[in-house]
């Protein structure tokens, strides 16, 4: 039977090295993942459930009531930024606020889900390793480590979408569904590259540089509490330049119903991209950490 | 087989044209079979051009101090290292192309368990049997019957953490027999355990044996390569410096006995010249001095007619220790 996982194999990669991708071996490396989640999901409860109702409650009505009569008001004034907020405005800023929550919050779970889960596998307890004395190769790795990813991002994404349903800020009908899958995307920008950053690192100081000046600051400054036409003009094209932007951007257009084809495409593609670099880059790191 | 060429130690290994082991191991049918196999980590050579095979049924062994190249070697066989010059076949096929093929066939317990604490001892055995595709009702089935077979049956809903050293070593060990696999590599089986743990591994190890595992095993102690081994490869410095069954090995490199002499220290250190003769080689050691001899006891009877002021005489056999000592020296290199 090992041997059908053997003969499976997909001819997607040169022989050696990584190996190529077996679907059976990757399903396999993404059962081990649910099945070690099974063990931790209590702890991953609150970030997952809980935290959106929280957020929302705290900044989207109670900080919203106040933002949404100055917003109100710089309408009528017309003064700067006046657009945006007028944009604000007409929707509240609850509703202008989920969608932003929900992209970069899976931004976050992303990056922290390939920072110490993945240092452990590949350092600590050392599972990968275990995996790769089966017919298990490391392409088989990046890819049932990264499709278990892309499932705890939909959960996530699921949660903060049925919140948001809930309170009753989903306006952009049935198409707003694909916020889920752009969520999923938002938070696998992060995991795939951090992930292929974890594995070069020998010890995880690297980490907090990553939340402190990577995953704190997006979080804040890449369109999820107010519209990056705000921030400094020198400061926008590095917000432009960021998954997360895109990522907030397209689950607004989409849940506020204001989604146009054409720069919804853009944002995927950009996010797209991101996610294929950064699986490359993981199929790299992972062969050095795990082939020597 | 009477070829006695002398190696030359620490330089050569053994040559490709010169039969220089009492052992000839048939080459067609080897499970794993190993020409001029090299593996080099930058400037380091880790493994410096090996020749050996291992013959389906047998229990091979590699033995050398740490940094000698055992590791190195077991991680190329278990297709996880590449190759870096030279040939290797594991089960017939190149481990370059059909690493996950040779895997499937394999069974490898690495030197450091890498089991998962997070789950239980059975789940740690089924997911195991998930990367060999085998289906949960199988690899349930087999997980049962290895944890009978390892004695943790009753351990199998705990945690794997709070487990003893022994207990963990013996479900590392189920864990590389879900797959029933044709070969099974073990990097240092009992390092750290205790005594009593490392007798219940052995008895397992002979197990598998008797039903036709072909093992290959590190370890740097003797008793478990007298234990255990069929034929081993005396490593040191990246090289095989000598091969053979245990017997041979002590034949060819050591003698019959060892007679073990203690002295007072001033003897000890007036004894220039008076046991010459006595022994085929004799060792200096900083608190003993050891005879290499057919015989022990004529040996002691001859030093004390020669009048030698000896605190304690001890006859024993030779072991692998003695070998290995010779062949790797004394001195501790790190």
């Amino acid at each position: 039977m090992a041997e059908s996982i053997a003969a499976g194999r997909l001819r997607l990669a040169p022989p050696g090295g990584v190996g190529r991708l077996s679907l059976a071996a990757t399903l396999a490396v993404l059962e081990y993942c649910a099945l070690s989640y099974r063990r931790n999901w209590r702890g991953t409860l609150f970030m997952t459930f809980l935290s959106p109702v929280l957020f929302l409650g705290a900044m989207g009505f109670g900080l919203g009531s106040f933002v949404n009569t100055g917003a109100t008001s710089g309408a009528a004034g017309a003064s700067g930024g006046g657009a945006t907020a007028a944009a604000i405005g007409a929707v509240g800023y609850a509703a202008f606020l989920a969608p932003g929550l929900l992209a970069a919050t899976c931004m976050q779970t992303g990056a922290f889900e390939a920072t110490y889960p993945i240092m452990a596998r590949l350092l600590w307890t050392k599972v990968y390793h275990a995996m790769l004395a089966t017919p298990i190769a490391v392409i088989d790795v990046v890819a049932g480590q990264l499709g278990w990813f892309a499932i705890r991002l939909s959960l996530v994404a699921t949660a903060y979408f049925v919140v948001m349903l809930g309170f009753g800020l989903v306006h952009g009908g049935p198409v707003a569904l694909l916020v889920i899958p752009i969520g999923v995307l938002t938070g696998l920008c992060f995991a795939a590259p951090i992930a292929a950053f974890a594995a070069t690192q020998h010890n995880d100081n690297g980490f907090s540089v990553i939340f402190r000046f990577l995953v704190t600051p997006l979080f804040l400054f890449s369109g999820t509490f107010f519209p990056i036409e705000q921030l400094p003009v020198f400061l926008r094209p590095i917000a432009l330049i960021t998954p997360t932007y895109h990522g907030v951007q397209v689950t607004r257009d989409l849940t506020l119903g204001t989604a146009q084809l054409a720069p919804t495409l853009l944002h995927l593609a950009y996010l797209l991209l991101t996610v294929v670099a950064g699986v490359v880059a993981c199929r790299i790191t992972f062969g050095r950490a795990l082939i020597k | 087989m009477s070829t006695q060429t002398e190696i030359e130690l620490g330089t050569a290994g053994p040559a490709h044209d010169a039969p220089t082991t009492a052992t000839q191991t048939p080459e067609i049918g080897s499970l794993i079979h190993a020409r001029g196999l090299t593996k080099r980590f930058g400037e380091l050579v880790a493994v410096d051009a090996v020749d050996f095979d291992v013959a389906p049924g047998e229990a091979f062994g590699f033995l050398g101090p740490n940094g000698a190249g055992k590791t190195s070697t077991m991680r190329m066989i278990g297709c996880v290292s590449p190759v870096t010059g030279g040939t290797l076949r594991v089960l017939g096929r190149d481990p370059a192309t059909d690493g996950p093929q040779i895997r499937a066939r394999i069974g490898v317990v690495p030197q450091s368990d890498t089991l998962d604490m997070e789950l239980t001892v059975f789940e740690n055995l089924l997911i195991y049997g998930r990367y060999f595709d085998l289906s949960h009702k199988e690899a349930g089935r087999r997980a049962d019957e290895l944890l009978e077979f390892v004695q943790l049956d009753e351990r199998k809903n705990d945690q794997v953490e709070p487990l003893s050293g022994g207990m963990k070593r013996r479900l590392t060990i189920a864990r590389s027999l879900i797959n029933e696999p044709d070969l099974l590599l073990l990097d240092e089986p009992t390092t750290g355990l205790d005594p009593q743990a490392r007798h219940l591994l052995w008895d397992k190890l002979y197990r598998l044996k008797q039903r036709g595992v072909t093992l290959v095993l590190t370890t740097h102690y003797m008793d478990e390569a007298e234990q255990l081994c069929d034929r081993l490869v005396v490593m040191d410095k990246a090289k095989i410096v000598a091969e053979g069954s245990p017997r041979e090995l002590i034949e060819q490199y050591s003698t019959r006995e060892v007679l073990e002499l203690r002295f007072r220290p001033d003897v000890q250190d007036s004894l220039d010249g008076k046991l010459e003769g006595l022994a085929d080689r004799v060792e200096r050691l900083p608190d003993r001095v050891l005879l290499y001899t057919s015989d022990g006891e004529a040996a002691s009877a001859e030093a004390h007619r020669r009048g030698i002021e000896i605190e304690s005489a001890l006859v024993r056999r030779s072991t692998l220790e003695d070998v290995f000592l010779r062949l790797t020296g004394r001195s501790l290199i790190e």
